[in-house]
């Protein structure tokens, strides 16, 4: 009996260092892209890293979405039990670096010349107190009309260039019997919108200041009542049932054509594609109006940790492959958003997709890339969520006038800072 | 209890002669500890271990993970302020308010339609094992699903309201599940359903306790029905109902799933309820301490509410 189990114990012992062993050429991810589009994606990487010698471990997360899988990271990190990599967002990724578990990636990032390709906007949040932290694998932006191009020919519309336009193309949507403006009433969703009309609203100088700096005096100013107003505006051409809809619900409403238009970042074109639709001919992708030229973005990162030596090599090697030319390309095809590199030749991509692409060169170079508030790119999660709150307040009714949505804004912003 | 004491006058001779045996039996003694001591163990430690850790917790500035200096009691000072922000409502105002409503009706309705519904049972009925399980049944569900059917159903683009448009029925209105002065009473409804048949079966147990010849004698001395149950079988049943209040209360303040799935936070987070609060602020807003703080409250009210119940109860049967 004991020699049964001493053997057992020695077997389990051997197994447990040969899994060690393999770990060294094993790539351990932490993400929550499964749903099919991202994960045929990511699939790309997967081969582009087998070719070198590394597998692929996904780490597992119950429940799927970003929020089951931060909180997994967290007790991983806590346990002192990192993975190679973590799918992470904006201000998360600063702060683990500040609690000094990330990698260094600085000596790949200047083999690969990282600090002229990834915008510098991007950087703020890959590289930390001068070490290159992070891996951006796309760029997302916001500030993005998704319009059903039959019911658009249907109502006569065209692009609208200001808000006032928007206004009017919305009108004549109630008018033609249409629902105007498919939204989802969920927080994120509303103040995704609300980044957007800010923007409109007061221009990039004045988005830069209240939305990334939270200077007080913008966040209070009689701009700022103007675009809750006009926030306000919008959601009287919603369909009264929308508060709690998920985004890709009404997304699906333009695509089906019950609605004109979304206001949704760029991963909607994903929903579109799902459904075999071509830009330019069944839908068609404007810039919000009052806002060309600028780009509201967030980006999806993966944070490098601070592995053991023996496991860093596979480190570098995802990090390669992640910001290599092929793959930007190939994932942000498929993703709806544009590569994290503003050198990656923009021929596989659609007519929305050149026009991302260009936008953020143009953006990144007049200095209007700007972090979306929203989505965690402008403020930390506190703050961030704190200006959620506001926006969602007063699309529902808590809060009754833009003078106290203000006033909300200005306190909560405070609170949580 | 015979068959212990069997094997110990078996073994005490055996004791005597081999020294083996003499470990063989305190082994036995120990036994029901050794198998309790990993359970306690885990109990001391991942239950009030972490209380106090929590409580440690809400002293510090712990913003994404703890920090472990102590730096007085300042998320306390937040939500004591926003307790009294009910214009417009601050998250933790509207959590606070919601558990009141919800935990008042949702305990309320369950013991009186558990009770009802027993009652009825209990008259004797024909298909009364067929009935059972079907008001039993939905406490097999998780809250995930229940909130889920029920969203689907409350929804009035897809369930209950648009069907009955369908059927001609077309002044019906029924938007609660969108309005944010109403959403927390979709919570209720949803609760209701699922626990409801359970306590039912809790007081149907009971019910079936009670002595008949208890309710033999009443019916000789002339009591009405109504004076049956008001008078003798309500007031026999009262140890169900502070298991059905134990059981109903802390399923009303851990039903943080039943929100999530039913309502997604409700209309500009309408629908909250401080274990949603708690779980936005530590995970997902990186304010660890004010999370904490808000665990301590909920723990706190608790023990108000339970303590001095149970406590009553208890001291009553001792005498």
């Amino acid at each position: 009996m004991l020699r049964k189990l001493l053997i057992g114990t020695a077997l389990a012992t051997s197994f447990a260092f040969s899994a060690h062993a393999a770990d060294v050429k094993e790539v351990q991810m932490l993400h929550w892209w499964t749903s099919g589009g991202e994960a045929a994606a990511l699939n790309v990487l997967k081969q582009d890293l087998a070719k070198e010698g590394f597998a692929w471990k996904d780490v597992p997360v119950a429940g799927g979405g970003g929020d089951a899988a931060m909180t997994a990271l967290k007790a991983m990190v806590a346990a002192g039990n990192y993975p190679t990599a973590s799918q992470m967002l904006g201000y998360t990724v600063l702060d683990y670096a500040a609690a000094g578990v990330m990698g260094d990636l600085t000596e790949t990032a200047k083999k690969e010349g990282w600090d002229k390709s990834v915008p510098a906007a991007l950087q703020k949040f890959s590289v930390y107190d001068g070490k290159w932290v992070a891996a951006p694998v796309n760029v997302h932006s916001v500030n993005w009309l998704w319009i059903n191009k039959a019911v658009m020919d249907k109502i006569g519309g065209t692009e609208p260039k200001t808000f006032d336009d928007f206004v009017a193309l919305l009108d004549k949507a109630k008018a033609a019997g249409v629902i105007p403006l498919a939204l989802g009433g969920q927080n994120w969703q509303e103040a995704t919108m609300f980044d957007s009309v800010v923007l409109s609203t007061g221009g990039p100088e004045f988005y830069k200041k209240a939305m990334n700096d939270l200077d007080e005096e913008s966040l209070k100013s009689d701009t700022m009542k103007k675009s809750f107003d006009n926030l306000a505006k919008l959601v009287t051409y919603v369909d009264p049932n929308f508060s709690g809809r998920d985004w890709n619900l009404a997304t699906a409403m333009v695509i089906k054509g019950d609605a004109l238009v979304q206001v949704m970042g760029d991963w909607a074109k994903g929903e579109f594609h799902a459904a075999n639709k071509t830009p330019g001919t069944d839908f068609l992708c404007y810039r919000f109006p009052g806002t060309d030229g600028t780009v509201v973005y967030n980006s999806d990162m993966f944070g490098m940790f601070n592995v053991p030596d023996d496991r860093k090599a596979a480190q570098v090697a995802l990090a390669t492959a992640t910001l290599s030319k092929s793959f930007q390309s190939a994932f942000n095809v498929v993703k709806g958003s544009v590569p994290a590199r503003t050198d990656v030749p923009d021929t596989d991509f659609d007519a929305c997709g050149k026009k991302g692409i260009a936008d953020l060169k143009k953006a990144n170079e007049g200095g209007t890339l700007f972090g979306s508030l929203a989505q965690g790119y402008g403020a930390p999660p506190a703050v961030a969520n704190a200006y959620k709150d506001v926006v969602s307040k007063f699309v529902h009714g808590q809060i009754k006038t833009s003078d106290e949505a203000v006033t909300e804004l200005v306190k909560a912003i405070d609170d949580a800072k | 209890m015979s068959t212990v004491a069997e094997t110990q006058i078996k073994l005490t001779p055996e004791h005597d002669a081999r020294p083996g045996a003499s470990v063989r039996s305190r082994l036995q003694d120990l036994l029901p500890k050794i198998v309790l001591a990993p359970s306690f163990a885990a109990t001391i430690v991942f239950v009030y271990g972490f209380i106090l850790w929590t409580i440690y917790l809400s002293f510090t500035n712990s913003k994404t993970f703890p920090s472990y200096a102590i730096t007085g009691a300042r998320a306390y000072q937040r939500l004591w302020r926003w307790t009294f922000e009910s214009d417009p409502p601050s998250s933790w105002y509207t959590s606070i308010t919601n558990m009141g409503i919800f935990g008042f009706l949702y305990i309320l309705i369950c013991l009186a339609l558990g009770l009802f519904l027993a009652i009825l049972l209990d008259q004797k009925i024909r298909g009364e094992g067929m009935l059972r399980p079907i008001y039993l049944y939905p406490m097999a569900l998780s809250f995930i699903v229940t909130g889920v059917a029920w969203k689907w159903f409350l929804d009035p683009g897809l369930g209950l309201e648009q069907t009955l448009h369908q059927w001609g029925w077309t002044s019906f209105h029924f938007d609660w599940i969108k309005n944010k002065d109403f959403v927390i009473y979709t919570v209720v409804i949803a609760g209701v359903w699922q626990a409801s048949g359970f306590i039912m079966a809790m007081f149907l147990a009971g019910l079936r306790g009670i002595d008949g010849e208890i309710m033999k004698a009443a019916q000789i001395d002339g009591a009405s029905t109504f004076q049956l149950y008001r008078r003798i079988v309500i007031p026999m049943l009262r140890p169900v109902f502070l298991s059905a209040f134990i059981v109903l209360a802390h399923l009303a303040i851990k039903s943080y799933d039943l929100v999530v799935a039913l309502t997604s936070g409700g209309p500009g987070g309408s629908a909250w309820l401080p274990s949603n609060f708690m779980y936005e602020f530590t995970f997902k807003r990186n304010e660890m301490a004010v999370g904490s703080a808000s665990a301590v409250i909920m723990l706190m009210t608790i023990t108000a509410i339970i303590v001095p119940y149970l406590y009553s109860e208890l001291r009553e049967k001792s005498r």
